[in-house]
């Protein structure tokens, strides 16, 4: 197996990470919130099958399975969610939706 | 006329089983405090008063046909009625038993207390809460005729604890007033000191025998205890113990006074004829244990004897018609401790009989003063009543006469003599020479609240303008009661020869004849220096306003200052120490601990913005400072 090295699908890993992660912190539309939430979990996605293939094991394919059903069922009721808020609020503009306060 | 008395009797006996009747005694008052307490309000005054009266009245029958068949057939009876708890060996029952002192007592709380319910619905017309008032009293004489025909001691403290609450409920019947509030908390603390020690008695008679039953406690104790052992004497005293609280004896006598915040009725029935005297009826009850306890039998007497000389020289420097009539009670239930004290059971009982007719008979009367003087009842402000108030000045004088222990006319005499006769046959001269100075007193306190309320002029315009009490219940009553305070009423013997042991004076006269000539001596001559003191020279009537009468007056006035000294030995230091324990130390900590968490939790609730971007840039920094530590940890290793 002489393909691309574990580091480099690592650190690809990471920066999606970084993004998606940046993404949830600083957009305010909803539906960009919640495709860097799912970026986030793809980069998650991407290290355990990086890992897998780096060290020979199915459990990283294993983990992917759950990580892409576990992302369709959060885009499910994300999406839900989503549609919810505009209905109230008219805005996909996620500050608006900070009335329960401590 | 009397085989006729005896036909009737045997009749009765035949067609109607006593055993039957025996608890329509305590139902129907028990019936008529649940109609009244469930109507809710909606009876009047006239349906409240008849069902109050009206189940007494029907008690008071069942009573007297009860009388007649025992008059034919004078054994006791007992009843079953189911078992009432069943533990282990501890199976008490709610059973009752009728003998003489049973009967006696019976007779007294219902035919007394049936007169008193009808005074008391002419006393309190036009009063607010009639239906609460005749509630209260229906179930008093419930909880009163359960402590008299009860067989056993836990049944018998049932009724006990239930004459305490109704008589907590009827001192504080005008709560609006909150001093009457406190009056009702001192006696039923007060009270409530005495029951305890009545509680640890029967358990201590309990682990010891094993039976609560008394016919059982009475037969078991002679063969269980000798004379004297100490066990016995400590039984004996937890007992007297709680005669003392019931019954308004030294040391715990203060609530008594203070009682008479109370309706009128109320002081007649609870705190003059039945409720106080149920401390006499226990020792009496009793007997077989006291009579095995000699020192705490003499203590009794000792205690009696000392009540009565204090209750004697208070009552003097009174100024309240109720509570110069309070002190008295104290006093004349000290003559009965007496009795009981020198092992005279039987003439205990019967001058409680007697003195629930004549006292009973004087709070009436009183209560007619009050309501007549629109409820002026301070001596020093009526006077110059006995024109417009004949009914009342004769059961003043009646009362009043049986009371001093007035020679051969009056019901007090008989009984009264009998008491100090027996202390004499006992050679008790120490107890006889207080009842005779109790005598004199008796004598002279009686003469003086009968003089300053009716004699003289009237002090007040209450009094100028006194309204005549009318009618069948203003009036019945208090003629009954008057005719029972007189030599007629000492006639009536309380059959209690067999349930009670003969006292010391019985078969011995030697001394009888000269004893009574005393006694006599002693009540008129205190009659006579009273019409003196407070009659011809009136000033005596006012209290001293310089030199040592003054001194005396406020000391017997504060009735020997009993409530000052209990005041700042114990009620003093208890709220001292409620208040120290109120704002104690570790308090304090857990107070402090519980601000820091407040402070804390306030602080948290700052960060929870709603902002949701806010909790992810949270997150992703602890996440960081997580990993960023482990990272360094790990390194250092």
């Amino acid at each position: 197996m002489n393909g691309v090295p574990m580091e480099h699908g690592l650190v690809l890993a990471s920066i999606l990470f970084a993004l998606g992660l940046g993404g949830l912190m600083f957009r305010r539309n909803m539906i960009f919130v919640l495709m860097s939430l799912e970026i986030m979990l793809n980069a998650a996605g991407l290290a355990f099958i990086v890992a897998g293939t780096g060290w020979q094991q199915p459990e990283g394919q294993v983990m992917f399975l759950l990580v892409i059903t576990l992302a369709a069922a959060e885009a499910s009721v994300g999406l839900a969610l989503l549609i919810q808020l505009y209905h109230r609020f008219k805005t996909l503009n996620i500050d608006v939706a900070s009335r329960m306060r401590g | 006329m009397m085989e006729l008395l005896t036909t009737l009797s045997t009749t009765v006996s035949t067609t109607l089983s006593t055993t039957m009747l025996l608890p329509l005694t305590f139902l129907l008052p028990l019936l008529g405090t649940l109609i009244l307490a469930f109507s809710r309000g909606t009876l009047g005054y006239r349906s409240s008063a008849l069902v109050g009266v009206g189940s007494i009245g029907l008690a008071a029958l069942v009573t007297a046909v009860i009388a007649l068949g025992f008059a034919a057939d004078p054994a006791p009876q007992n009843m079953t009625l189911w078992t009432w708890i069943s533990v282990g060996d501890f199976t008490p029952s709610m059973g009752l038993a009728l003998d003489g002192l049973a009967l006696t007592m019976l007779g007294v709380i219902t035919g007394v207390g049936f007169f008193i319910h009808l005074f008391a619905a002419w006393y309190m017309r036009g009063e607010e809460g009639i239906t609460r008032f005749y509630t209260y009293m229906n179930l008093f004489v419930f909880s009163m005729v359960l402590l008299v025909l009860g067989d056993n001691l836990l049944l018998l403290f049932l009724g006990w604890e239930g004459v305490g609450m109704c008589s907590y409920l009827l001192i504080s019947y005008y709560y609006q007033n909150s001093a009457n509030g406190w009056a009702g908390f001192k006696a039923f603390i007060i009270t409530r000191i005495g029951d305890v020690f009545l509680a640890i008695g029967m358990f201590l008679l309990f682990s010891r025998l094993g039976t609560l039953d008394i016919a059982e406690i009475l037969t078991l104790a002679p063969k269980a205890w000798q004379a004297g052992d100490t066990t016995v004497e400590l039984a004996a005293f937890l007992l007297l113990g709680g005669a003392l609280g019931k019954s308004a004896q030294l040391p715990l006598h203060t609530w008594l006074a203070d009682a008479m915040a109370g309706p009128t009725p109320v002081s007649a029935l609870i705190h003059a004829a039945t409720m106080v005297t149920a401390g006499v009826y226990l020792i009496a009850r009793m007997h077989g244990i006291f009579e095995l306890a000699p020192v705490a039998l003499y203590a009794t007497g000792v205690i009696g004897a000392l009540t009565l000389l204090m209750a004697g020289f208070a009552a003097l420097a009174q100024t309240d018609i109720k509570r110069v009539l309070a002190y008295s009670t104290m006093s004349q239930i000290g003559y009965m401790f007496l009795a009981l004290g020198v092992g005279a059971f039987d003439t205990a009982i019967f001058h409680l009989m007697t003195h629930a007719f004549f006292k009973a008979l004087l709070f009436l009367s009183a209560g007619a003063v009050i309501v007549s003087c629109h409820h002026e009842q301070d001596m020093r402000r009526l006077g110059g009543l006995w024109r417009k108030l004949p009914l009342a000045y004769m059961g003043f004088v009646v009362g009043g006469a049986a009371l001093a222990a007035l020679p051969l006319v009056s019901a007090g005499f008989y009984s009264k003599d009998e008491i100090l006769w027996q202390a004499l046959a006992a050679d008790q001269q120490g107890l006889l020479i207080a009842g005779l100075v109790g005598a004199l007193l008796t004598s002279l306190y009686t003469l003086r609240l009968i003089i300053g309320t009716f004699h003289g002029v009237a002090q007040s315009d209450n009094a100028r303008h006194a309204e005549t009490g009318r009618g069948l219940a203003h009036g019945l009553p208090l003629l009954v009661l008057a005719v029972l305070s007189t030599f007629l009423g000492a006639w009536i013997t309380p059959p209690l020869s067999g349930v009670l042991p003969p006292g010391p004076g019985e078969g011995v006269h030697a001394g009888h004849g000269a004893l009574e000539l005393m006694a006599a001596a002693t009540a008129l001559a205190g009659m006579a220096l009273g019409v003196w003191l407070f009659g011809l020279k009136r000033s005596w009537l006012r209290p001293a306003k310089h030199g040592m009468g003054a001194g005396l007056w406020q000391l017997w006035h504060h009735a020997w200052g009993f409530d000052i000294l209990y005041d700042w030995t114990l009620v003093r230091p208890y709220r001292g120490l409620v208040a120290l324990l109120k704002s104690d130390v570790i308090e304090g900590f857990f107070r402090l601990l519980a601000k820091l968490v407040r402070l804390v939790h306030l602080g948290l609730s700052r960060t929870q913005t709603g902002r949701l971007r806010g909790y992810a840039a949270t997150m992703v920094i602890g996440a960081t400072l997580i990993l960023l530590s482990l990272a360094l940890m790990t390194q250092g290793t």
